[in-house]
């Protein structure tokens, strides 16, 4: 019987696949649902509404302890997913949620079609992704992830840059883009802010080179995230270097159940090929 | 992600259905089931899950009331405008029985519709229950009669049909005559209320749950409700009275776009 569990930073992962931010993670009980149908782990995402009311004395704060307390309940790692403007608000909110029950955080200086965040404020440089990891690690006590943008020419100097601020883990890729689709007949871009980047089968290709990249530029563990809709996929990105695997789109493609279906084809694909551990085949794509 | 593309079409026509209630008609074939819904796009505004009100085999519509930004503006269209289409999404209602009631809160009886032509083509014997406000709020009052469909309109303030709730008609229905099934579709507290009635005279009962939703398909978690997490869109809309008493936050409260927690007042 293969052996498929993780230790990603210390936290067990009971399979590889991780629930990626953004999607159906808005509360304990969406993350919790991800779980039940074989996610590994989850990453739960700060919704704009909740990151504002944080430190208010508003109706909001007490939203936020009660979903974010007991995440034990959970029945696998829940890692706190946020973002920021800058170095001074990453560390302010990472300050906040390293104090509530999450097992990891994760910051996404990476998110493509926000104006003042993520790549469109210049977070992909490396000067800016050490300065915010720094100010994040001093604030944080748990493991933490940074997540890359791939619109980047060198992502593994971005990687690097993470790695010497503090991080423990990456998170690669966020979606490709922004991309943007006009609808000829009314002639106005389709869905206003909310068609984001590309992600999914779209993106595989991309994001499985980005993590070879970094692979080879850092020693610590990567999640590889983008267009994992299969076992297969998950093998790919594994023997590209992945530690665990990120899914969002494949949830849309293959319904919640994806983690259970990619889990069982990633051990049907390690017994017909003989593997006993992921470990045999991390990486094995840099090998002459 | 694989796009799911709104397609836009022309508005075929408009309805005025009832103070602030508008029915939109558009040339599209959408194939949805009794009970399913549609991700309707407003170029350049937004992009809003609405109950399927009319179908036939080029197109279908929808009914809106006007309360907010979305909503305001698809009243106030004229028929050559353009709106978008996706889906159809959620899970359907399930015609069972030779007896079966129906009720609508609001505009609640939008979704309600299909069921009862179904219910009427297939001889099964079906009443309706439609309730406003007052007697300016009324939906279908028109269309029911053509289709004659047996409907009881009930008005808060008794302007119009039975003074009181619909939920009052449903206990008098139910303690007078036979019932296989209740469909209920309007504000939560109403459909709680449903649910509970039909637990207690041992009735299954199906009804569409609401929540703010984003994709419509069951990625963005925007309608994952508590504790069990599932996705309203996706599990639902319709759930059974069961099943939706054992979600907790059932007529209690929900989430907004920022995911923060609203309680239910008197209305939805
Ligand atoms: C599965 C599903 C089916 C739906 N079917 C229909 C339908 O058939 N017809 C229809 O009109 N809508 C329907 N809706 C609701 C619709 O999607 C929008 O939420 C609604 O039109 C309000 O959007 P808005 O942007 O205009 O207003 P918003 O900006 O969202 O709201 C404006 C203000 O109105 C209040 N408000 C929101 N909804 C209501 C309400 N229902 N009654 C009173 N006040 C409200 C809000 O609290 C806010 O203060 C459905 C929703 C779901 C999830
Ligand atoms: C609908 C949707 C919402 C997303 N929201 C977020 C988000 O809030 N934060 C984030 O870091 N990434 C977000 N992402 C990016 C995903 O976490 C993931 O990195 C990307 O989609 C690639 O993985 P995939 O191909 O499996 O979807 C989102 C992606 C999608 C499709
Ligand atoms: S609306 Fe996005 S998951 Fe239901």
């Amino acid at each position: 019987m293969a052996d498929i569990g993780v230790n990603l930073c210390g936290l067990k992962l009971a399979n590889p696949t991780v629930l990626a931010s953004g999607i159906v993670g808005i509360s304990k009980a969406s993350v919790s649902y991800a779980v039940k149908n074989g996610a590994g782990g989850v990453i739960l995402t700060y919704e704009g509404g909740m990151l504002n009311s944080v430190g208010y004395p508003n109706p909001g704060i007490d939203n936020i302890a009660e979903e974010f307390s007991n995440l034990k309940s959970v029945g696998a790692p829940v890692i706190g997913s946020i973002t920021g403007k800058n170095a001074e608000e990453f560390a302010m909110l990472a300050g906040k949620i390293n104090k509530m029950d999450f097992a990891a955080i994760e910051i996404v200086m990476s998110c493509p079609h926000t104006p003042g965040y993520g790549t469109m404020a210049g977070q992909s440089t490396p000067e800016i992704t050490e300065e915010i990891t720094k100010a994040v690690r001093a604030k944080v006590t748990k493991p933490l992830f940074v997540k890359l943008s791939p619109n980047v020419m060198a992502i593994s100097e971005i990687a690097k840059a993470a790695e010497k601020g503090g991080a423990d883990a990456i998170t690669a890729v966020n979606t490709l883009g922004p991309g943007m689709v006009i609808d000829i007949k009314s002639r106005k871009p389709v869905l206003g802010g909310k068609i984001g980047g590309l992600s999914g089968d779209a993106l595989r290709p991309v994001a499985v080179r980005c993590v070879y990249d970094i692979y080879k530029s850092v020693k610590i563990p990567i999640i590889g995230t983008g267009g994992v809709l299969t076992g297969e996929h998950a093998v790919e990105m594994i023997m590209a270097g992945a530690t665990a695997v990120g899914i969002g789109t494949g949830v849309y493609n293959r319904g919640i159940s994806v983690f259970r279906k990619v889990t069982r084809e990633i051990t049907a694909f390690m017994k017909e090929n003989n593997y006993s551990t992921l470990e045999e085949m991390r990486g094995k794509a840099h090998e002459e | 992600m694989k796009n799911e593309m709104p397609v836009t079409v022309p508005i075929k026509k408009v309805i005025d259905e009832a103070n602030g209630i508008k029915s939109v008609i558009l040339p599209y074939r959408l194939n949805a089931k009794p009970g399913q819904f549609a991700m309707i796009w407003l170029p350049g505004v937004d992009l809003k899950p609405v109950g399927v009100s009319y179908q036939d085999e080029s197109s279908f519509g929808i009914t809106v009331s006007a309360v907010g930004a979305w909503s305001k503006k698809i009243c106030e269209m004229k028929a050559g405008e353009l709106l978008g289409v996706m889906g159809p999404y959620g899970k359907a209602f399930k015609l069972e029985g030779k007896n079966i009631v129906l009720i609508g809160g609001g505009y609640g009886a939008a979704s309600l519709m299909m069921l009862a032509e179904r219910a009427l083509k297939e001889e099964t014997n079906a009443t309706m229950i439609i309730g406003a406000r007052s007697s300016d709020c009324l939906i279908y009052r028109e269309r029911v009669k053509q289709l004659g469909l047996k409907t009881i309109f009930t008005t808060d303030d008794g302007s119009f049909g039975e003074k009181g709730f619909t939920t009052d008609v449903l206990q008098k229905i139910l303690k007078e005559e036979k019932a296989d099934k209740v469909f209920a579709v309007g504000p939560e507290l109403m459909e709680k209320r449903v649910a509970e009635i039909c637990l207690e005279n041992n009735v299954p009962c199906e009804i569409s749950i609401e929540r703010y939703m984003k994709c419509g398909f069951g990625v963005c978690g925007a309608c994952s409700v508590d504790d069990e997490g599932k996705r309203v869109c996706v599990e639902g809309t319709v759930f059974s009275g069961e099943e939706a008493l054992k979600i907790r936050e059932f007529g209690k409260y929900h989430r907004d776009g920022s995911a923060l927690k609203k309680e239910f007042g008197g209305k939805k």
